[in-house]
């Protein structure tokens, strides 16, 4: 076994298995992320929610999929069918593919690179073009009114989120995500970096175009934003897309600021990746909480919260780390050679 | 000529290189982004066939509250939403020349810290110019 | 030899897709070929070991640029077919420039000297044992230090040029000021009038608050002529 293992195809068939393993039981919370909400909001507002379908309605999110199935694919006249068809895809497998270096315990990332942050970066700096093409490609007012919001929007905040991931990298001094989460032994970022933390909650609630931020979507206003010529699986895929990218984001907060698989304390160290779900969960929450309870903002609020509050606020941040960390001697060392 | 193979021999050396120490490690994103994409297109692909299709004229033109659409779609916009692009763009090279500066601080001593916080007090500036002349308003 | 093949498979998708960039006629299409061609880029770079400069590369130019240039091709409106009928008169500059500058190309491959050294210096593009970004962290902040402070001067020049030649300040709008606001008493806009049973309102008691309007702000004529739109 292990000198198949050790053959290409070998490797291939692990990385595969791998990949299968992570990326199954992430559509399953993904898809009892959707159940979640409606649970939480129906508590929030003391309704039921669902509650038909199997035990407590927990067969819910499997019978939407099905019902998603059997709609018809509608495809507008006016719009570019190939792009129409692939902005959901785009959307679905960025969301996917940036799991690919996420550690959910010691050593269990799949492509341990160096430079995981940059990588995650990136990715998150892309999900803007699966909107504006969905926008564009659909030939309506209203997804390109959506889309173009979405746009400026998702831009606006990648700023304020770029300073805090750099602000976080100083206390690290690795762009290695598990050196990331092992830089947290002592103390979790999220203490000495409180207001950095609370600056990615909220652009995390910015970047995934979420309530309070949801005004892509404004279905009071623009009825859907981008998605609204959209049915079927196509619209299926943007909302698990959307959904997987609220569960990235919350990883990412996981890894950047609450430590990761390190249980508090270092309390069971053997249940890592237990410790991690509880904290993605965590964030999960309170995504569908402020949703249950906050109102929508204006959008000339939102440029002015994300440009003139939050991008001044993270950068004078950044220079007093650096600053305290340089003066006071506490800059991490280099990590070891690779 | 000679000169022109030695050139392509280490650049070919440099790649052999790359196998060893980092594509080992990228690899996987690339199966990673195979298997999202297959998984995505037999969604697209399974509803396309499972479910029926009935198209008529009506069901795809555009949506609008109930009436025909007055123009194409695609048309001209406020430029306020270029300025935001542009903006943006000159922030994320910010932050592109703040990565390799965050994880090598600790090695490049007072004089790199200085030259940052000298390049982003000139990036200040800018911000407080585009502040001053309302590029950040909307109204 | 996966390096070589993958190598070769990333920089035929890249030519492929710089030359559809350049030949599709939908200009939209254009931009998203001109994004799978950073991509396959940014993957040459990581075979190259620059791991730092592919994720750069697509943070910086697929993230942002792209981002801008897609914006122009959706939403600016250009009429192309308008643009391509002035291409056979613009043709013999357009060529005459384009042959200059092939001829300049030409002569500086053609006297480019290699240094003795440089080949070998090529092998060891970065310290042994120090990570590709943390090996430019420590070269540009303090070795290349007025070349980096330079680039900080050029985003300037760019952050000002684009605001001078955008913003155009329209006079009839109206901004939110966050100061006024907060500071604003119930006093100063709300008054409790008493009033007599069967008196009425009379237009006039109306309290307005008094709002401070804006600098240099200009009410738009609201005037509807007879060719307007109409009321909805």
């Amino acid at each position: 076994m292990s000198g198949f293992l050790a053959t290409p195809v070998g490797q291939l068939a692990l990385v595969v298995g791998e990949a299968l393993a992570l990326l199954v039981p992430l559509l399953i919370i993904v898809a009892f992320l959707t159940y979640a909400e409606r649970k939480i909001l129906a508590a929030i507002q003391l309704r039921k929610g669902p509650n038909v379908v199997g035990p407590f309605g927990l067969m819910q999110p499997f019978a939407d999929a099905l019902k998603m199935m059997m709609k018809e694919t509608i495809i507008p006249s006016g719009a570019n069918p190939l792009l129409f068809l692939f902005a959901p895809m785009l959307t679905f497998v960025l969301a996917m593919m940036a799991w690919a270096v996420i550690p959910v315990n010691e050593g269990w990332a799949i492509a341990n690179i160096n430079v995981g942050i940059l990588y995650l970066f990136a990715i998150s700096s892309l999900g803007v073009y699966g909107v504006m093409i969905a926008g564009w490609a659909s030939n309506s007012e209203y997804a390109f009114l959506g889309a173009l919001r979405s746009a400026a929007q998702m831009v606006s905040y990648e700023v304020s989120l770029g300073f805090v991931i750099v602000t976080v990298l100083l206390c690290a001094g690795s762009l290695n995500l598990s050196d990331i989460v092992l830089a947290q032994r002592n103390i979790w970022f999220a203490i000495p970096l409180f207001p950095m933390f609370v600056v990615f909650i909220i652009s995390m609630l910015a970047e995934t175009n979420r309530s309070p931020f949801d005004l892509p979507e404004g279905e009071s206003e623009i009825v859907a934003g981008f998605f609204v010529e959209y049915s079927s699986l196509a619209f299926g895929l943007f909302f698990l897309g959307e959904y997987a990218n609220m569960v990235l984001m919350s990883g990412m907060a996981t890894i950047l600021f609450l430590g990761g698989w390190m249980g508090p304390f270092g309390l069971w160290p053997a249940l890592g990746p237990i410790w991690f779900l509880l904290k993605v969960c965590f964030f999960l929450f309170i995504f569908v909480w402020v949703r249950g309870t906050l109102p929508r903002y204006r959008y000339d609020q939102l440029m002015r919260l994300g440009w003139k509050v939050f991008l001044p606020l993270s950068l004078a941040w950044l220079v007093i780390t650096a600053g305290v960390l340089v003066g006071a001697g506490w800059l991490p060392k280099l990590p070891a050679p690779v | 000529m000679l000169q022109r193979g030695s050139r392509a021999g280490g650049f070919l050396l440099a790649w052999k290189r790359g196998i060893d120490g980092v594509l080992a490690h990228y690899w996987p994103i690339l199966v990673f982004i195979v298997i999202a994409a297959v998984i995505g297109a037999g969604m697209i692909g399974g509803a396309l066939i499972a479910a029926p299709r009935a198209p008529y004229p009506e069901k795809l033109s555009a949506y609008e509250c109930g009436f025909e659409a007055f123009e194409d779609a695609r048309r001209r916009f406020d430029v306020r939403y270029y300025l935001v692009s542009i903006l943006f763009i000159i922030f994320d090279l910010e932050v592109a020349f703040l990565f390799p500066w965050a994880v090598s601080l600790s090695s490049i001593g007072q004089l790199g810290f200085w030259s940052m916080v000298v390049f982003l007090g000139v990036l200040t500036v800018g911000f407080i110019y585009e502040w001053r002349k309302g590029a950040l308003e909307w109204q | 030899m996966i390096a070589d093949i993958f190598f070769y498979i990333f920089s035929v998708v890249l030519l492929l897709s710089a030359a559809i960039v350049v030949s599709a006629r939908n200009p939209v299409h254009s931009v998203l070929f001109l994004i799978l061609a950073f991509f396959n880029a940014a993957a040459l770079f990581l075979i190259a070991g620059a791991e730092f400069l592919a994720f750069v590369l697509l943070i910086v130019y697929v993230g942002a640029v792209a981002v801008l240039f897609m914006f122009v091709v959706m939403m600016l409106d250009v009429n192309f077919a308008e643009l391509r009928s002035g291409f056979q008169r613009y043709l013999p500059v357009g060529a005459t420039v384009g042959a200059i500058l092939l001829a300049e190309l030409l002569g500086l491959e053609a006297g480019w000297q290699i240094a003795p050294e440089a080949s070998t210096l090529r092998l060891s593009p970065a310290p042994s044992g120090v990570q590709n970004t943390v090996a430019l962290g420590q070269l540009i902040y303090t070795d290349y230090i007025f070349l980096f402070q330079a680039a900080g001067i050029i985003l300037l020049v760019a952050m000002i040029g684009a605001i001078v030649l955008t913003l155009r300040d329209r006079k009839t709008m109206r901004y939110q000021d966050i100061r006024v606001q907060n500071t604003r008493r119930p006093a100063d806009t709300l008054a409790l009038v008493r009033m007599g049973l069967g008196s009425g309102v009379k237009p006039e008691s109306y309290y307005r608050p008094h709002i401070p309007e804006p600098a240099g702000f200009v009410e738009e004529p609201h005037g509807h002529g007879p060719a307007g739109p109409g009321g909805h």
